[in-house]
Protein backbone atom coordinates (compact mmCIF):
# COMPACT_ATOMS: atom_id res chain seq x y z
CA UNK A 1 0.00 0.00 0.00
CA UNK A 2 2.82 2.74 1.35
CA UNK A 3 4.42 1.81 -2.39
CA UNK A 4 1.74 2.39 -4.61
CA UNK A 5 0.40 5.49 -2.75
CA UNK A 6 3.16 7.62 -4.31
CA UNK A 7 1.85 6.24 -7.95
CA UNK A 8 -1.22 8.14 -7.19
CA UNK A 9 -1.63 10.98 -9.37
CA UNK A 10 -3.81 14.07 -9.46
CA UNK A 11 -7.53 13.08 -9.79
CA UNK A 12 -7.19 9.87 -9.60
CA UNK A 13 -6.56 10.84 -6.01
CA UNK A 14 -9.96 12.88 -6.28
CA UNK A 15 -11.98 10.51 -8.13
CA UNK A 16 -11.13 7.80 -5.21
CA UNK A 17 -11.29 10.51 -2.51
CA UNK A 18 -14.63 12.34 -3.13
CA UNK A 19 -16.69 10.36 -0.87
CA UNK A 20 -14.58 11.33 2.08
CA UNK A 21 -14.52 14.85 1.04
CA UNK A 22 -18.10 14.85 0.66
CA UNK A 23 -18.35 13.70 4.05
CA UNK A 24 -16.07 15.96 5.52
CA UNK A 25 -18.25 18.94 3.28
CA UNK A 26 -21.50 17.20 5.39
CA UNK A 27 -19.88 17.46 8.66
CA UNK A 28 -18.44 20.97 8.11
CA UNK A 29 -22.85 21.72 7.57
CA UNK A 30 -23.51 19.90 10.47
CA UNK A 31 -21.10 21.59 12.81
CA UNK A 32 -21.97 24.82 10.87
CA UNK A 33 -25.65 24.44 11.26
CA UNK A 34 -25.12 23.56 15.16
CA UNK A 35 -22.77 25.98 16.05
CA UNK A 36 -24.76 29.12 13.98
CA UNK A 37 -27.70 27.74 15.66
CA UNK A 38 -27.11 27.65 19.17
CA UNK A 39 -25.07 30.97 18.50
CA UNK A 40 -28.72 32.15 17.53
CA UNK A 41 -30.06 31.37 20.48
CA UNK A 42 -27.90 32.61 22.42
CA UNK A 43 -27.19 35.42 20.81
CA UNK A 44 -30.40 36.85 21.25
CA UNK A 45 -30.99 36.16 24.66
CA UNK A 46 -27.73 37.95 25.35
CA UNK A 47 -29.04 40.78 23.05
CA UNK A 48 -32.36 40.89 25.09
CA UNK A 49 -30.19 40.64 28.12
CA UNK A 50 -28.24 43.84 27.06
CA UNK A 51 -30.75 46.02 25.79
CA UNK A 52 -33.86 45.33 28.14
CA UNK A 53 -32.08 44.04 31.64
CA UNK A 54 -31.44 45.90 34.47
CA UNK A 55 -28.03 47.15 35.60
CA UNK A 56 -26.92 43.82 36.59
CA UNK A 57 -27.74 41.62 33.78
CA UNK A 58 -27.48 43.78 31.53
CA UNK A 59 -23.49 44.18 32.77
CA UNK A 60 -23.51 40.25 32.61
CA UNK A 61 -24.28 40.08 29.36
CA UNK A 62 -21.89 42.64 28.15
CA UNK A 63 -18.90 40.78 29.72
CA UNK A 64 -19.60 37.31 28.66
CA UNK A 65 -19.96 38.84 25.09
CA UNK A 66 -16.65 40.76 25.11
CA UNK A 67 -14.82 37.58 26.78
CA UNK A 68 -16.10 35.35 24.13
CA UNK A 69 -15.60 37.95 21.31
CA UNK A 70 -11.78 38.83 22.61
CA UNK A 71 -10.28 35.36 22.82
CA UNK A 72 -9.14 33.64 19.63
CA UNK A 73 -11.33 31.13 18.28
CA UNK A 74 -8.71 28.74 18.25
CA UNK A 75 -7.53 28.64 21.80
CA UNK A 76 -11.55 28.84 22.70
CA UNK A 77 -11.64 25.61 20.85
CA UNK A 78 -8.93 24.00 22.90
CA UNK A 79 -10.48 25.45 26.22
CA UNK A 80 -13.77 24.03 25.65
CA UNK A 81 -12.07 20.75 24.22
CA UNK A 82 -9.75 20.19 27.51
CA UNK A 83 -12.10 21.63 29.92
CA UNK A 84 -15.20 19.71 28.89
CA UNK A 85 -13.92 16.29 27.71
CA UNK A 86 -11.81 16.46 31.06
CA UNK A 87 -15.45 16.46 32.88
CA UNK A 88 -17.47 14.57 30.30
CA UNK A 89 -17.07 12.36 27.30
CA UNK A 90 -18.14 14.29 24.16
CA UNK A 91 -17.64 13.90 20.83
CA UNK A 92 -15.17 16.54 19.31
CA UNK A 93 -18.01 17.67 16.30
CA UNK A 94 -20.25 18.86 19.88
CA UNK A 95 -17.40 20.35 21.38
CA UNK A 96 -16.88 22.42 18.12
CA UNK A 97 -20.27 23.84 18.11
CA UNK A 98 -20.10 24.68 21.47
CA UNK A 99 -17.20 26.50 21.49
CA UNK A 100 -17.78 27.87 17.72
CA UNK A 101 -21.37 28.27 18.77
CA UNK A 102 -20.47 30.23 21.86
CA UNK A 103 -17.92 32.52 20.75
CA UNK A 104 -20.81 32.89 17.36
CA UNK A 105 -23.41 34.00 19.88
CA UNK A 106 -21.66 37.07 21.08
CA UNK A 107 -21.12 38.39 17.68
CA UNK A 108 -24.44 37.35 16.93
CA UNK A 109 -25.92 39.18 19.81
CA UNK A 110 -24.33 42.61 18.51
CA UNK A 111 -25.86 42.23 15.76
CA UNK A 112 -29.15 41.50 17.27
CA UNK A 113 -28.37 44.74 19.63
CA UNK A 114 -27.94 47.13 16.88
CA UNK A 115 -31.30 45.71 15.08
CA UNK A 116 -33.49 45.89 18.16
CA UNK A 117 -32.03 49.38 18.98
CA UNK A 118 -32.54 50.43 15.47
CA UNK A 119 -36.41 49.75 15.70
CA UNK A 120 -38.57 52.91 16.55
CA UNK A 121 -39.99 53.38 20.30
CA UNK A 122 -43.22 54.29 18.69
CA UNK A 123 -43.23 50.42 18.40
CA UNK A 124 -43.12 49.23 21.83
CA UNK A 125 -45.66 52.20 22.68
CA UNK A 126 -48.05 51.52 20.91
CA UNK A 127 -47.72 47.79 21.70
CA UNK A 128 -47.77 48.23 25.05
CA UNK A 129 -50.82 51.16 24.57
CA UNK A 130 -53.16 47.92 23.23
CA UNK A 131 -52.50 45.77 26.43
CA UNK A 132 -49.86 43.63 25.10
CA UNK A 133 -47.24 42.94 28.21
CA UNK A 134 -43.39 43.23 27.48
CA UNK A 135 -42.13 40.26 26.91
CA UNK A 136 -45.54 40.27 24.29
CA UNK A 137 -44.00 43.33 23.15
CA UNK A 138 -40.58 41.85 22.31
CA UNK A 139 -41.96 38.74 20.92
CA UNK A 140 -44.22 40.07 18.88
CA UNK A 141 -43.72 43.46 17.65
CA UNK A 142 -40.16 43.73 18.32
CA UNK A 143 -37.96 40.81 17.53
CA UNK A 144 -39.81 40.02 13.93
CA UNK A 145 -38.98 43.51 13.04
CA UNK A 146 -35.38 43.88 14.25
CA UNK A 147 -34.41 40.31 12.69
CA UNK A 148 -35.78 41.43 9.84
CA UNK A 149 -33.26 44.31 9.86
CA UNK A 150 -30.52 42.22 10.46
CA UNK A 151 -30.27 39.34 7.89
CA UNK A 152 -27.55 41.38 5.96
CA UNK A 153 -25.31 41.58 8.72
CA UNK A 154 -26.15 38.14 9.78
CA UNK A 155 -25.51 36.38 6.04
CA UNK A 156 -21.95 38.23 6.82
CA UNK A 157 -21.73 36.95 10.48
CA UNK A 158 -22.89 32.83 8.78
CA UNK A 159 -20.24 33.51 5.53
CA UNK A 160 -17.21 34.58 8.51
CA UNK A 161 -18.22 31.11 10.79
CA UNK A 162 -19.25 28.48 8.16
CA UNK A 163 -15.23 29.23 6.91
CA UNK A 164 -14.30 28.89 10.51
CA UNK A 165 -15.37 25.26 10.66
CA UNK A 166 -12.03 24.65 9.19
CA UNK A 167 -10.54 25.29 12.62
CA UNK A 168 -11.98 22.49 14.35
CA UNK A 169 -9.88 20.26 12.53
CA UNK A 170 -7.49 20.97 15.20
CA UNK A 171 -9.43 19.06 17.68
CA UNK A 172 -10.35 15.92 15.90
CA UNK A 173 -13.08 17.18 13.90
CA UNK A 174 -13.07 15.17 11.00
CA UNK A 175 -14.34 18.23 8.64
CA UNK A 176 -12.88 19.03 5.13
CA UNK A 177 -9.58 20.31 5.95
CA UNK A 178 -8.43 17.67 8.41
CA UNK A 179 -9.44 14.84 5.61
CA UNK A 180 -7.65 16.86 3.08
CA UNK A 181 -4.57 16.46 5.35
CA UNK A 182 -4.63 13.04 5.49
CA UNK A 183 -4.86 12.48 1.75
CA UNK A 184 -1.98 14.76 1.25
CA UNK A 185 -0.26 12.77 4.02
CA UNK A 186 -0.75 9.30 3.13
CA UNK A 187 -0.41 9.98 -0.73
CA UNK A 188 2.62 11.79 0.12
CA UNK A 189 2.14 15.21 -1.96
CA UNK A 190 -0.69 16.79 -4.06
CA UNK A 191 -0.62 19.46 -1.23
CA UNK A 192 -2.39 22.08 -3.61
CA UNK A 193 -4.28 20.14 -5.53
CA UNK A 194 -6.42 18.81 -2.12
CA UNK A 195 -6.33 22.24 -0.49
CA UNK A 196 -7.86 24.03 -3.46
CA UNK A 197 -10.74 21.15 -3.69
CA UNK A 198 -10.97 21.22 0.01
CA UNK A 199 -11.04 25.59 -0.85
CA UNK A 200 -13.69 25.01 -3.46
CA UNK A 201 -15.98 22.92 -1.20
CA UNK A 202 -15.59 25.07 1.86
CA UNK A 203 -16.72 28.19 -0.92
CA UNK A 204 -19.24 26.17 -2.84
CA UNK A 205 -21.16 26.08 0.73
CA UNK A 206 -20.69 29.66 1.49
CA UNK A 207 -22.14 30.75 -1.91
CA UNK A 208 -25.16 28.33 -1.57
CA UNK A 209 -25.90 29.30 2.21
CA UNK A 210 -25.46 32.92 1.13
CA UNK A 211 -28.12 32.44 -1.69
CA UNK A 212 -30.63 30.69 0.67
CA UNK A 213 -30.17 33.53 3.01
CA UNK A 214 -30.57 36.36 0.10
CA UNK A 215 -34.33 34.23 -0.84
CA UNK A 216 -35.24 34.15 2.45
CA UNK A 217 -34.37 37.97 2.80
CA UNK A 218 -36.71 38.68 -0.23
CA UNK A 219 -39.03 36.14 1.41
CA UNK A 220 -39.71 38.26 3.95
CA UNK A 221 -39.32 41.56 2.38
CA UNK A 222 -42.20 43.74 3.06
CA UNK A 223 -42.63 47.40 2.12
CA UNK A 224 -40.92 49.41 4.22
CA UNK A 225 -38.45 47.36 4.73
CA UNK A 226 -35.22 48.13 1.92
CA UNK A 227 -33.52 45.61 0.52
CA UNK A 228 -29.99 44.90 -0.34
CA UNK A 229 -28.49 47.17 -2.27
CA UNK A 230 -31.51 49.34 -1.37
CA UNK A 231 -33.77 47.66 -4.48
CA UNK A 232 -37.41 48.12 -4.42
CA UNK B 1 -65.67 59.70 42.71
CA UNK B 2 -69.00 58.17 41.18
CA UNK B 3 -69.84 58.85 37.87
CA UNK B 4 -66.15 59.73 36.60
CA UNK B 5 -64.67 57.48 34.26
CA UNK B 6 -61.75 59.23 34.54
CA UNK B 7 -59.73 60.50 37.62
CA UNK B 8 -56.50 62.40 37.24
CA UNK B 9 -55.35 64.03 40.60
CA UNK B 10 -52.51 66.16 41.83
CA UNK B 11 -49.98 64.15 38.75
CA UNK B 12 -46.60 65.75 38.91
CA UNK B 13 -43.71 64.49 36.54
CA UNK B 14 -39.94 65.13 36.28
CA UNK B 15 -37.07 64.54 34.18
CA UNK B 16 -34.25 65.23 36.06
CA UNK B 17 -34.21 68.45 37.38
CA UNK B 18 -36.96 69.48 34.63
CA UNK B 19 -40.51 69.27 36.46
CA UNK B 20 -42.79 68.70 32.97
CA UNK B 21 -45.91 68.12 35.00
CA UNK B 22 -46.24 70.13 38.04
CA UNK B 23 -49.86 68.94 39.70
CA UNK B 24 -52.85 68.24 37.06
CA UNK B 25 -56.20 67.49 37.87
CA UNK B 26 -59.28 66.68 35.49
CA UNK B 27 -61.94 64.32 35.55
CA UNK B 28 -63.94 62.94 32.24
CA UNK B 29 -67.27 61.54 32.79
CA UNK B 30 -68.40 58.68 30.31
CA UNK B 31 -69.02 59.76 27.08
CA UNK B 32 -67.38 63.02 27.87
CA UNK B 33 -64.89 64.66 25.31
CA UNK B 34 -62.03 67.35 26.44
CA UNK B 35 -59.24 68.95 24.42
CA UNK B 36 -56.53 70.11 26.03
CA UNK B 37 -54.69 72.40 24.49
CA UNK B 38 -51.16 74.55 25.47
CA UNK B 39 -47.67 75.44 23.57
CA UNK B 40 -45.28 72.72 22.67
CA UNK B 41 -43.07 71.62 25.74
CA UNK B 42 -45.94 72.02 28.09
CA UNK B 43 -46.56 68.66 29.11
CA UNK B 44 -49.79 67.56 27.10
CA UNK B 45 -48.61 64.69 25.58
CA UNK B 46 -46.71 63.20 28.93
CA UNK B 47 -49.79 64.09 31.01
CA UNK B 48 -51.71 61.62 28.43
CA UNK B 49 -48.70 59.20 28.51
CA UNK B 50 -48.94 59.38 32.49
CA UNK B 51 -52.76 58.20 32.48
CA UNK B 52 -51.79 54.89 31.05
CA UNK B 53 -48.89 54.85 32.29
CA UNK B 54 -46.82 54.51 29.80
CA UNK B 55 -44.45 57.32 31.05
CA UNK B 56 -44.88 56.34 35.09
CA UNK B 57 -45.29 59.32 37.36
CA UNK B 58 -43.91 60.48 40.09
CA UNK B 59 -46.93 61.70 42.47
CA UNK B 60 -50.32 61.82 42.39
CA UNK B 61 -53.05 59.48 41.29
CA UNK B 62 -55.29 58.17 38.29
CA UNK B 63 -58.11 56.51 38.39
CA UNK B 64 -60.20 54.71 35.62
CA UNK B 65 -64.13 53.47 36.38
CA UNK B 66 -62.94 53.65 40.15
CA UNK B 67 -59.88 50.94 39.76
CA UNK B 68 -56.27 53.42 41.13
CA UNK B 69 -54.16 53.02 37.36
CA UNK B 70 -51.64 54.39 39.59
CA UNK B 71 -51.73 51.77 42.10
CA UNK B 72 -48.18 50.05 41.62
CA UNK B 73 -50.09 46.61 42.21
CA UNK B 74 -52.42 47.01 39.46
CA UNK B 75 -52.19 44.91 36.59
CA UNK B 76 -51.32 47.87 34.23
CA UNK B 77 -51.79 45.53 30.55
CA UNK B 78 -55.51 44.86 31.96
CA UNK B 79 -55.91 48.59 32.27
CA UNK B 80 -54.08 49.33 28.70
CA UNK B 81 -56.62 47.16 26.98
CA UNK B 82 -59.29 49.94 28.42
CA UNK B 83 -57.74 52.87 27.85
CA UNK B 84 -56.87 53.21 23.64
CA UNK B 85 -54.23 55.42 22.28
CA UNK B 86 -54.04 57.18 19.44
CA UNK B 87 -50.35 58.35 18.36
CA UNK B 88 -48.76 61.40 16.09
CA UNK B 89 -46.67 59.81 14.50
CA UNK B 90 -49.19 56.63 14.12
CA UNK B 91 -47.01 53.72 15.29
CA UNK B 92 -49.12 51.27 13.17
CA UNK B 93 -46.41 47.91 13.68
CA UNK B 94 -44.78 48.54 10.41
CA UNK B 95 -44.60 44.32 9.45
CA UNK B 96 -47.84 43.57 9.72
CA UNK B 97 -50.88 44.68 7.22
CA UNK B 98 -53.41 47.34 8.24
CA UNK B 99 -55.78 44.17 9.09
CA UNK B 100 -53.40 42.39 11.70
CA UNK B 101 -52.49 45.57 12.93
CA UNK B 102 -55.83 45.80 14.50
CA UNK B 103 -56.89 42.04 15.04
CA UNK B 104 -53.21 41.53 17.15
CA UNK B 105 -54.75 42.87 20.14
CA UNK B 106 -57.98 41.04 19.71
CA UNK B 107 -56.37 37.75 19.35
CA UNK B 108 -53.11 38.26 21.09
CA UNK B 109 -54.29 40.39 23.90
CA UNK B 110 -57.97 39.66 24.41
CA UNK B 111 -57.29 36.09 23.47
CA UNK B 112 -60.40 35.82 20.83
CA UNK B 113 -60.65 33.10 18.28
CA UNK B 114 -58.94 33.92 14.98
CA UNK B 115 -61.54 34.47 12.58
CA UNK B 116 -64.25 36.26 15.28
CA UNK B 117 -61.09 38.83 15.77
CA UNK B 118 -60.77 39.39 11.99
CA UNK B 119 -64.37 40.04 11.25
CA UNK B 120 -63.96 42.86 14.21
CA UNK B 121 -60.97 44.06 12.77
CA UNK B 122 -62.33 43.93 9.46
CA UNK B 123 -66.00 46.28 10.94
CA UNK B 124 -63.23 48.42 12.95
CA UNK B 125 -61.42 49.17 9.61
CA UNK B 126 -64.63 49.82 7.41
CA UNK B 127 -65.76 52.38 10.04
CA UNK B 128 -62.78 54.39 9.33
CA UNK B 129 -63.59 53.93 5.44
CA UNK B 130 -60.58 51.78 4.91
CA UNK B 131 -62.72 48.48 3.75
CA UNK B 132 -60.34 48.28 0.72
CA UNK B 133 -57.15 49.15 2.36
CA UNK B 134 -57.30 45.67 5.08
CA UNK B 135 -54.00 43.95 2.96
CA UNK B 136 -51.88 46.86 2.58
CA UNK B 137 -48.82 47.54 5.19
CA UNK B 138 -48.41 50.72 6.39
CA UNK B 139 -45.64 52.08 4.40
CA UNK B 140 -47.88 51.19 1.42
CA UNK B 141 -50.53 54.30 3.05
CA UNK B 142 -50.93 57.82 3.38
CA UNK B 143 -50.54 59.41 6.34
CA UNK B 144 -54.30 59.97 6.91
CA UNK B 145 -54.99 56.10 5.92
CA UNK B 146 -52.50 55.30 8.58
CA UNK B 147 -53.93 57.48 11.52
CA UNK B 148 -57.24 55.63 10.52
CA UNK B 149 -55.86 52.26 11.02
CA UNK B 150 -54.08 53.87 14.39
CA UNK B 151 -57.44 54.59 15.22
CA UNK B 152 -59.30 51.51 14.32
CA UNK B 153 -56.60 49.62 16.54
CA UNK B 154 -58.15 51.16 19.34
CA UNK B 155 -61.43 51.15 18.55
CA UNK B 156 -61.38 47.87 17.77
CA UNK B 157 -60.35 46.66 21.27
CA UNK B 158 -63.80 48.25 22.69
CA UNK B 159 -62.08 50.41 25.30
CA UNK B 160 -63.62 52.85 27.68
CA UNK B 161 -61.31 55.86 26.37
CA UNK B 162 -59.51 56.63 23.71
CA UNK B 163 -56.60 59.00 24.68
CA UNK B 164 -55.44 61.29 21.04
CA UNK B 165 -52.04 62.39 21.27
CA UNK B 166 -51.98 65.22 18.17
CA UNK B 167 -53.47 63.09 16.25
CA UNK B 168 -53.46 65.42 13.17
CA UNK B 169 -50.11 67.38 13.69
CA UNK B 170 -48.30 64.88 11.59
CA UNK B 171 -50.10 65.28 8.19
CA UNK B 172 -50.53 66.80 5.04
CA UNK B 173 -53.28 69.76 5.50
CA UNK B 174 -55.35 67.37 3.21
CA UNK B 175 -55.40 64.90 4.48
CA UNK B 176 -56.57 66.30 8.39
CA UNK B 177 -59.86 65.70 7.45
CA UNK B 178 -60.52 62.11 6.73
CA UNK B 179 -58.88 62.00 10.50
CA UNK B 180 -61.24 64.49 11.97
CA UNK B 181 -64.01 62.90 10.11
CA UNK B 182 -63.20 59.48 11.66
CA UNK B 183 -62.73 61.26 14.97
CA UNK B 184 -66.07 63.11 14.79
CA UNK B 185 -67.74 59.64 14.04
CA UNK B 186 -66.59 58.18 16.99
CA UNK B 187 -67.47 61.01 18.92
CA UNK B 188 -71.05 60.48 17.51
CA UNK B 189 -71.17 57.12 19.04
CA UNK B 190 -70.42 58.13 22.35
CA UNK B 191 -66.89 57.23 22.56
CA UNK B 192 -65.02 59.30 25.82
CA UNK B 193 -62.09 61.02 24.26
CA UNK B 194 -59.14 62.82 25.77
CA UNK B 195 -57.68 65.13 22.99
CA UNK B 196 -54.24 66.62 22.34
CA UNK B 197 -55.20 68.95 19.48
CA UNK B 198 -54.42 72.10 17.54
CA UNK B 199 -57.77 72.04 15.66
CA UNK B 200 -59.58 74.85 17.34
CA UNK B 201 -62.67 74.32 15.20
CA UNK B 202 -62.76 70.22 15.74
CA UNK B 203 -62.13 71.14 19.41
CA UNK B 204 -65.29 73.35 19.41
CA UNK B 205 -67.81 71.73 17.54
CA UNK B 206 -67.10 68.27 19.04
CA UNK B 207 -66.04 68.70 22.72
CA UNK B 208 -67.51 69.52 25.91
CA UNK B 209 -64.54 71.57 27.50
CA UNK B 210 -61.08 72.86 26.87
CA UNK B 211 -58.47 73.01 29.33
CA UNK B 212 -55.44 74.86 28.74
CA UNK B 213 -52.23 74.24 30.13
CA UNK B 214 -48.96 75.95 30.47
CA UNK B 215 -45.57 74.96 31.97
CA UNK B 216 -47.03 71.70 33.64
CA UNK B 217 -50.04 73.62 35.02
CA UNK B 218 -53.57 73.58 33.93
CA UNK B 219 -54.20 77.83 33.45
CA UNK B 220 -57.89 77.74 32.58
CA UNK B 221 -60.57 75.03 31.35
CA UNK B 222 -64.16 75.68 30.69
CA UNK B 223 -66.79 74.69 27.98
CA UNK B 224 -65.78 75.01 24.78
CA UNK B 225 -68.38 78.02 23.87
CA UNK B 226 -67.65 79.97 26.53
CA UNK B 227 -63.68 79.20 26.45
CA UNK B 228 -63.38 80.59 23.12
CA UNK B 229 -65.97 83.64 23.14
CA UNK B 230 -64.46 84.50 26.79
CA UNK B 231 -61.44 83.47 27.88
CA UNK B 232 -60.55 85.29 30.98
CA UNK B 233 -56.77 84.16 31.45
CA UNK B 234 -54.52 86.73 29.15
CA UNK B 235 -52.23 84.32 28.74
CA UNK B 236 -54.89 82.13 26.75
CA UNK B 237 -56.69 85.18 25.04
CA UNK B 238 -52.92 85.48 23.49
CA UNK B 239 -52.54 81.69 22.68
CA UNK B 240 -56.00 81.68 21.27
CA UNK B 241 -55.41 84.94 18.69
CA UNK B 242 -52.19 82.79 17.97
CA UNK B 243 -53.18 79.52 16.87
CA UNK B 244 -56.30 81.03 15.36
CA UNK B 245 -54.07 82.55 13.00
CA UNK B 246 -51.74 79.70 12.26
CA UNK B 247 -54.44 77.20 11.67
CA UNK B 248 -57.85 78.80 11.36
CA UNK B 249 -61.28 77.69 12.98
CA UNK B 250 -62.62 76.74 9.64
CA UNK B 251 -62.96 72.96 9.84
Amino acid sequence: MENCCSYYYNMDILIKEYKSLLTGALIVLEVATGHLTLGFVIGLLLAAMQVYGNRFISFTAITIQKVLRGIPALVLLMLVYFGLTSLIDMSPVVVAIIALGLRSSAYQSQVFRGGIQAIESGQREAALSIGMSRLMTIRLIIFPQALRLVIGPWTNIFTMEVKDVSLAYSIGVLELLRRGRFIIRYTHGNAMLIYCTVAVFYFIIVRIGNTLLYRLEDKLLIPGFERRGGKK
Amino acid sequence: MAGKLLIVENIHKSYGDLEVLKGISLELGKGERKVIIGPSGTGKSTLLRCINQLTPSDKGKVWLDGVEVTDPKVQINRIRQQVGMVFQHFNLFIHLTALENVSIGLTKVKGLPKKEARQKAMDALQQVGLADKVNSYPAELSGGQQQRVGIARSVALNPKLILFDEPTSALDPELIGEVLNAMIKLAKAGMTMLLVTHEMGFARSICNEIIFMENGKIVEKGPSQQFFSNPKHKRTQQFLHKITELYGEGR
